[in-house]
């Protein structure tokens, strides 16, 4: 293990970051399926909703206790591993992460007591407000960190006074210029990712007991979410690559993989970035694909590496990413709007298609990973995009106290993930067995129960 | 505006009194997890659901408190969590156990189960003597040397008493029958070990540092200061004359053993409080050398006492909602 102490708090962030990334997306959005099903229960009496809710209810808790407990962890991580980060930016990462905590944390943690346990002790009516506010709470959160996130990415609205940054105006802060794409962005990653989470566990429901009904209205829900937020994410994701092109055009150029600023540049499919030789190796390309997509125009020009000296990425991982990312988004695409198909013509799912949404189950995460990878590497060598290099953060903690903590966290976040994978897996396969012989639907599941 | 507000001294009371509120409320939780090996596996579940809907909400606490060291003194905290790393990581480690452990023990089944259970009081222990060690840590100054490690050890088990108590009197509150004696009894353990505890560091901190020491001891300021140790002796007697009493007969007054044990907690810490204003790292740091520049304090003050006042009302809501005997946990359906 290299003993570089820089290397390896960003190992460590990296790993508690992108562990912790994994739940909050899951529940941002799964929050708003809950209240969405609290609403059918109270207004419209479904009974189905009853042991739809009460299985997702117990995924959202799981979820939502492994975002917490690694949420507390990166609350320390700021300071333990970033100090020079706190020092010459705490005045303005403070307090939107203080933000975060009084408008969203409380607002969260205390409702979903009530929401999990309260059914009993509050009325309906409360019940489903607290829903509500669970809901609200979470996407409260997101809006705090990503305005810290994306003023990180594009900073203005700050001043330099003795080394430190201080806020001129707290609007320009928070409403940076990728702010609105990245928070957009994110939000329908989030409802992807539930809406895929959602799909894939009610298939594999359905796969073993074929008339679980929740399971087929559940399913369906997912599939109608996936098929709607799809092609949004893609127009978003599209606006938001051109807005990163207008702020940091060297991530831009890695993403491309383009190390020379060139008119007409390619759409590379697939290549080998070369950091020694600075070039790509094995390059499938589609002549002047970059430059259409990123200018509207073929003949436009995009900036090369070569124009950033040794301030732009590592190419070959965000240039990977990247692609990791788009493909899984073609991929739910193309999934989604297979199962509308069947949805339209109110047919069956096949039980094939039934086997691909059981494998997408988590692909929301394969995406959202490599995506976050895909930013947050393409910021570097800079902490602040600009203003403070990563190097000149670091902590002066011992390499071996981060080498052992990160052996540790490694081994608890590898054991609740294995678990958390397995738990929501029997969750599901319980509930399909214990209520599915119940409720005989016979010869039917998927659209038609509908 | 024309008056100057003193914000750095504001967020250091609003600090103090997050972290208070995480010492007391998740030192409850934190205490029924390390008291859970002690009865059997149906009285385990009876014991985690007095805690169920509350532990979230406790630990926001602790995030609320890293937080306001985090935005109002940012030089602190790249002081603090740096000398304290090894033992926060401690913590963190066991905090995530426990908070997973608390869903996982629910959902999971079989030897699967009976891990999470484990993992669940290993957890709350860990947790408990590792913010000890940070405490000791803290009040001493961050000296290294195998003395100081065994106090952080003293100061660990201390706290892990003190956590103790204050769940086997929350217990007393919320358990019925067989449960609720016994608790009487895990109280009585508790008070012995949370009375070390204090008394340990109340005799290491002065030793610690000369200022501290002049603080408490100078003429004539002992004199009025004397109430606070006085008051603290009090309560631990109080808490050992109504749990004698409650195990005697049964009485409404069953909830005067754990507020006592809240005011223990809050004696304690208004001398640790005292000791150490206005350091934030003894005999380095004022507070106010530590502070963030003023309009980012501002922003956040602006918003605090908006906020605040709404965080206390629901959460007040909360324990309302869920007031009296604890039922078995189970997700209302």
């Amino acid at each position: 293990m290299s003993s570089d102490p820089l290397l390896l708090a960003r190992a460590q962030f990296g790993l508690n970051i992108g562990f912790h990334i994994l739940f909050p997306s899951i529940t941002i959005a799964l929050a708003w399926i809950l209240f969405y099903l609290r609403i059918r229960i109270e207004f419209f009496n479904d009974a189905w909703c009853n042991t739809a809710y009460r299985l997702w209810v117990k995924v959202f808790a799981l979820s939502f206790a492994l975002g917490v407990v690694s949420g507390i962890t990166m609350s320390f991580q700021f300071g333990t591993n970033w100090p020079g980060f706190m020092n010459k930016a705490g005045n303005i990462a403070g307090p939107l992460l203080g933000y975060e905590v009084l408008t969203a944390f409380f607002l969260e943690a205390t409702f979903l007591g009530v929401m999990l346990f309260g059914r009993d002790r509050v009325p309906a009516w409360m019940h489903t407000v607290s829903a509500l506010l669970v809901a609200i709470g979470t996407s409260a959160s997101a809006f705090w960190i990503l305005a810290l996130n994306s003023w990180m990415q594009t900073p203005q609205g700050y001043e330099v006074i003795n080394g430190q940054l201080h806020a001129t105006s707290w609007m320009a802060v928070i409403f940076n210029p990728s702010f609105p794409y990245r928070l957009a962005h994110m939000m329908i990653a989030s409802g992807l990712t539930a809406a895929f989470l959602v799909a894939g566990l009610s298939a594999y429901q359905l796969l073993r007991h074929h008339t679980f009904e929740p399971a087929a209205r559940m399913l369906r829900l997912g599939v109608s979410i996936a098929a709607l937020f799809t092609p949004i994410q893609i127009v978003v994701g599209d606006m938001h690559g051109l807005n990163t092109l207008a702020h940091q055009p060297a991530k831009i150029a890695a993403i491309e993989g383009l190390w020379h600023t060139e008119r007409g540049a390619p759409l590379l499919l697939f290549a080998m970035p070369n950091g020694q030789t600075r070039s790509n190796d094995y390059a499938l390309a589609l002549p002047r694909g970059a430059s259409l997509i990123l200018t509207h125009d073929l003949q436009g020009e995009v900036k090369g590496l070569d124009e950033f000296g040794d301030k732009h990425p590592p190419v070959a991982t965000v240039f990977w990413t990247f692609r990791v990312m788009v493909g899984v988004g073609l991929l739910m695409l193309a999934s989604s709007w297979l199962g509308v198909l069947y949805l339209v013509r109110r047919r069956n799912f096949p039980n094939w298609l039934l086997r691909v949404y059981a494998a997408m189950t988590f692909s929301g995460w394969l995406a959202v990973l490599a995506g976050w990878m895909t930013t947050e590497i393409g910021r570097q060598p800079y902490l602040i995009y600009g203003v403070l290099l990563t190097a000149e953060t670091a902590s002066a903690v011992a390499a071996g106290n981060i080498a052992i903590t990160l052996i540790g966290y490694t081994l608890v976040y590898g054991l609740l993930l294995v678990s958390y994978m397995v738990v929501v897996t029997q969750l599901a396969r319980k509930e399909a067995k214990g209520k599915g012989r119940e409720e005989p639907l016979p010869g039917s599941f998927g659209a038609q129960v509908l | 505006m024309t008056m100057q507000l003193d914000l750095p001294l504001i967020f250091a009371m609003l600090m103090a009194l997050a972290i208070l509120a995480y010492v007391i409320l998740d030192g409850f939780d934190l205490g029924v997890g390390i008291l859970l090996p002690l009865a059997s596996r149906a009285e385990q579940d009876r014991m985690v659901a007095s805690i169920g809907p509350f532990w979230y909400a406790n630990e926001t606490w602790l995030v609320l408190g890293v937080g306001i060291l985090l935005v109002a003194f940012p030089h602190a905290h790249g002081v603090i969590l740096p000398a304290l790393y090894l033992e926060v990581a401690a913590m963190l480690v066991c905090l995530i156990l426990r908070g997973v452990a608390f869903e996982f023990r629910l959902k999971a089944s079989g030897w699967h189960q009976t891990m999470w259970n484990h993992l669940f009081f290993v957890g709350s222990l860990g947790a408990s003597i590792a913010q000890g060690a940070m405490l000791a840590g803290l009040v001493t100054g961050f000296r290294p040397g195998p003395f100081f490690v065994a106090f952080e050890l003293l100061v660990g088990a201390g706290l892990t008493g003190a956590y103790a108590l204050l769940g086997s009197t929350w217990l007393v509150i919320k358990m019925e029958g067989d449960l609720h004696q016994r608790a009487l009894r895990w109280a009585y353990g508790a008070v012995v070990l949370a009375a070390i505890g204090v008394a340990a560091i109340s005799v290491a901190t002065p030793f610690a540092s000369a200022v501290i020491m002049n603080k408490w001891f100078a003429w004539p300021r002992w004199l009025w200061l004397s109430p606070l140790p006085l008051l603290t002796a009090g309560a631990f007697a109080g808490i050992l004359i109504s749990v004698r009493q409650l195990q005697r007969e049964h009485s409404r007054h069953e909830w005067l053993p754990f507020v006592l044990s809240v005011w223990v907690v809050v004696f304690a810490f208004a001398g640790l409080a005292y000791s150490l204003f206005p350091d934030l790292v003894v005999e380095r740091m004022t507070l106010w050398q530590a502070a963030a520049a003023r309009e980012s304090l501002m922003f956040v003050f602006v918003g605090t006492c908006v906020v605040l006042p709404m965080i206390i009302a629901y959460t007040v809501f909360a324990y309302r909602v869920f007031w009296g005997k604890a039922r078995t946990l189970h997700y209302g359906e």
